[in-house]
């Protein structure tokens, strides 16, 4: 038997998983995934988290069922890659050995690596929104939050879903608009970036909001200490924001066992070829989802159309033919504004989100770059389409490459 | 894209300044770019971030993060602050010769 080896069950790892167990002969492989949690977090739910919108239960299910009965499912952290070897070791220490291995551990925040940032404050009135823990110790603070200076903050780029921040900044709004002590919270956006966005059309019109929602921007901060005692940022070029809440985006990295062995760049991000999404150090190893060092977007609908063109490869790489080029960076993020509306977005490596329609068999057309009821919607039920399609690597009506229809220069 | 002459040599750059040339790249270059960015004078803590930027970028095709001069060059982020203050990736990249480093995603 051949050996398929997939590290991580999450958003990118179970689609894979699903995926190879609908293409691969079942005689002629063995396709195992490994991850340390049982819990699959539906991480864009946790955006909501923090306005009572979704509790806990609305974003969590089991790992395992959401894996092919064909697959094995090993629960156990990864301690090892050893590619000269091509095995991995385990934390419960197995080791198993493959023909080729996927490597899918994606990213998560590292709040230690900002000094102070863990300090007195932490989850007192400092809090993340990209943890489950965070999200909920934040729900509750926010429920007796009488007002004050509310300032975001992202410490370093890159992040997953990089619109995540000022979509919770546009649910805020929102929120003590309903609670009715909007007039008592100052919202301030501090950001690395120079403005609302990383890209520039994007970052105009997403500016704009901000303007019109009266929250305040702070751009090209770099993040450098937090003092709790003072409850203020400070900045590496000795700049000050003072805060009563501080909501962070801590800097994400990749997983300290791509560092353990030798895998990673210095956020623990495996190199990776941008269209073929091959590892760039070893011709058997793959990388999918928010592991890769790679100029897109990390978000769950880039995992989505990466599996697309992973599946293909993987499928021609064990036939021994040339891989196709087939990944173009495709990112497509709905991102919610409150007051039920939301926008969407649609890009690629070198296309930036430009406004327009965006077509879609059977559902849309949806609304770029404009805020519409429709884009709430299609937020809503990404959900629902997360569990029951993507998670397990049905078709959807949306190609894997981007399309230009639709869209206006 | 426009060419200036500086100290002597045909100097290639992008519509935002930066070289788009490497090769053409000099240190009497180097002093007059850092001059454009308000650095008058390069000390040695600016060349060392000058040569490990140069160097990386051979290997890497791409100038390096801040966070990569630190772990990778050992460069502490707040000496790269003072050195090259706002904006140390861009103007480090800018005044070695090399192109914009690429924005995120
Ligand atoms: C607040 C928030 C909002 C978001 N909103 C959106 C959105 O609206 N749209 C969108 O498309 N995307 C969104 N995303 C991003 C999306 O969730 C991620 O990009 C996606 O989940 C990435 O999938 P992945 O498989 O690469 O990583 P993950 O889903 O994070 O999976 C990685 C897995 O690897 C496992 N693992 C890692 N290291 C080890 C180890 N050493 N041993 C064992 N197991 C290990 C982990 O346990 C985890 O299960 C959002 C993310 C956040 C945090």
């Amino acid at each position: 038997m051949k050996k398929l080896l997939i590290l991580g069950a999450g958003t990118a790892g179970t689609i894979m998983a699903n995926k190879l167990d609908q293409h691969l002969l079942r005689d002629e492989w063995q396709i195992t995934i490994v991850d340390q949690d049982e819990t699959h977090i539906y991480q864009p739910g946790l955006l909501f988290i923090p306005f009572d919108i979704y509790t806990r239960n609305d974003v969590i299910k089991a790992k395992r069922d959401y894996i092919p009965q064909g697959v094995e499912l090993i629960m156990s952290g990864i301690e090892l890659i050893e590619p000269e070897k091509n095995r991995v070791k385990l934390s419960n220490n197995k080791i198993l050995s493959y023909d080729y291995l996927i490597i899918a551990t994606g990213t998560r925040t590292q709040p230690g690596e900002t000094e102070g940032l863990m300090g007195d404050g932490w989850y007192k009135n400092i809090f993340d929104f990209y943890t489950l823990a965070g999200a909920c110790n934040l729900q509750k603070f926010l429920k007796h939050w009488q007002g004050g200076r509310l300032v975001l903050n992202i410490v370093e780029m890159p992040i997953k879903c990089p619109v995540a921040p000022l979509e919770f900044l546009f649910l805020a709004d929102w929120y003590f608009t309903e609670k009715g002590i909007r007039d008592k919270v100052d919202l301030t956006f501090v950001t690395p970036l120079p403005g609302a966005f990383t890209k520039p059309k994007a970052a105009d019109i997403l500016g704009d909001f901000l303007d019109q929602k009266n929250i305040n921007l702070i751009a090209e901060f770099n993040t450098g200490s937090v003092d709790s005692a003072a409850n203020k940022l400070v900045s590496f070029d000795g700049r000050e924001v003072e805060y009563d809440l501080l909501v962070t985006i801590p800097t994400n990295m990749g997983d300290a066992s791509i560092e353990r062995s030798g895998l990673g760049d210095e956020l623990n991000y495996v190199p990776t070829h941008k269209h073929t999404l091959r590892s760039k150090a070893h011709e058997n190893i793959f990388v999918i989802g928010d592991a890769t060092d790679l100029p897109s977007s990390k978000a769950g609908s880039v995992a989505h159309f990466q599996a697309d063109v992973l599946t293909e490869n993987i499928l021609l790489a064990i036939e021994g033919l040339p891989l196709q080029e087939g990944f173009d960076g495709h990112a497509n993020c709905f991102i919610e504004s409150g007051f039920g509306k939301g926008l969407l977005i649609d890009f690629n490596y070198d296309v930036e989100p430009l406004p327009g329609k965006y077509p879609l068999p059977g559902i849309g057309p949806f609304s770029l770059l404009q805020e519409t009821k429709a884009n709430h919607w299609g937020k809503m039920m990404f959900r629902w389409m997360y569990w029951n399609l993507l998670l397990r690597g049905s078709e959807l009506p949306i190609e894997a490459q981007m399309n230009m229809a639709g869209k206006m220069r | 894209m426009p060419v200036r002459e500086i100290a002597g040599v045909q100097v290639d750059f992008d519509d935002e300044g930066f070289m788009t040339n490497p090769d053409q790249w000099n240190e009497d270059i180097a002093k007059v770019l850092a001059e454009e960015e308000g650095i008058s004078e390069l000390t040695e803590g600016h060349w060392k971030v000058i040569n490990f930027i140069r160097e990386d970028f051979k290997e890497k095709g791409q100038p390096p993060t801040i966070r990569r001069m630190n772990k990778v060059g050992g460069i502490p982020t707040k000496d790269l602050y003072e050195w090259f203050p706002k904006g140390p990736a861009k103007k480090a990249a800018r005044i070695a010769g090399l192109g914009k480093p690429q924005g995120c995603v």
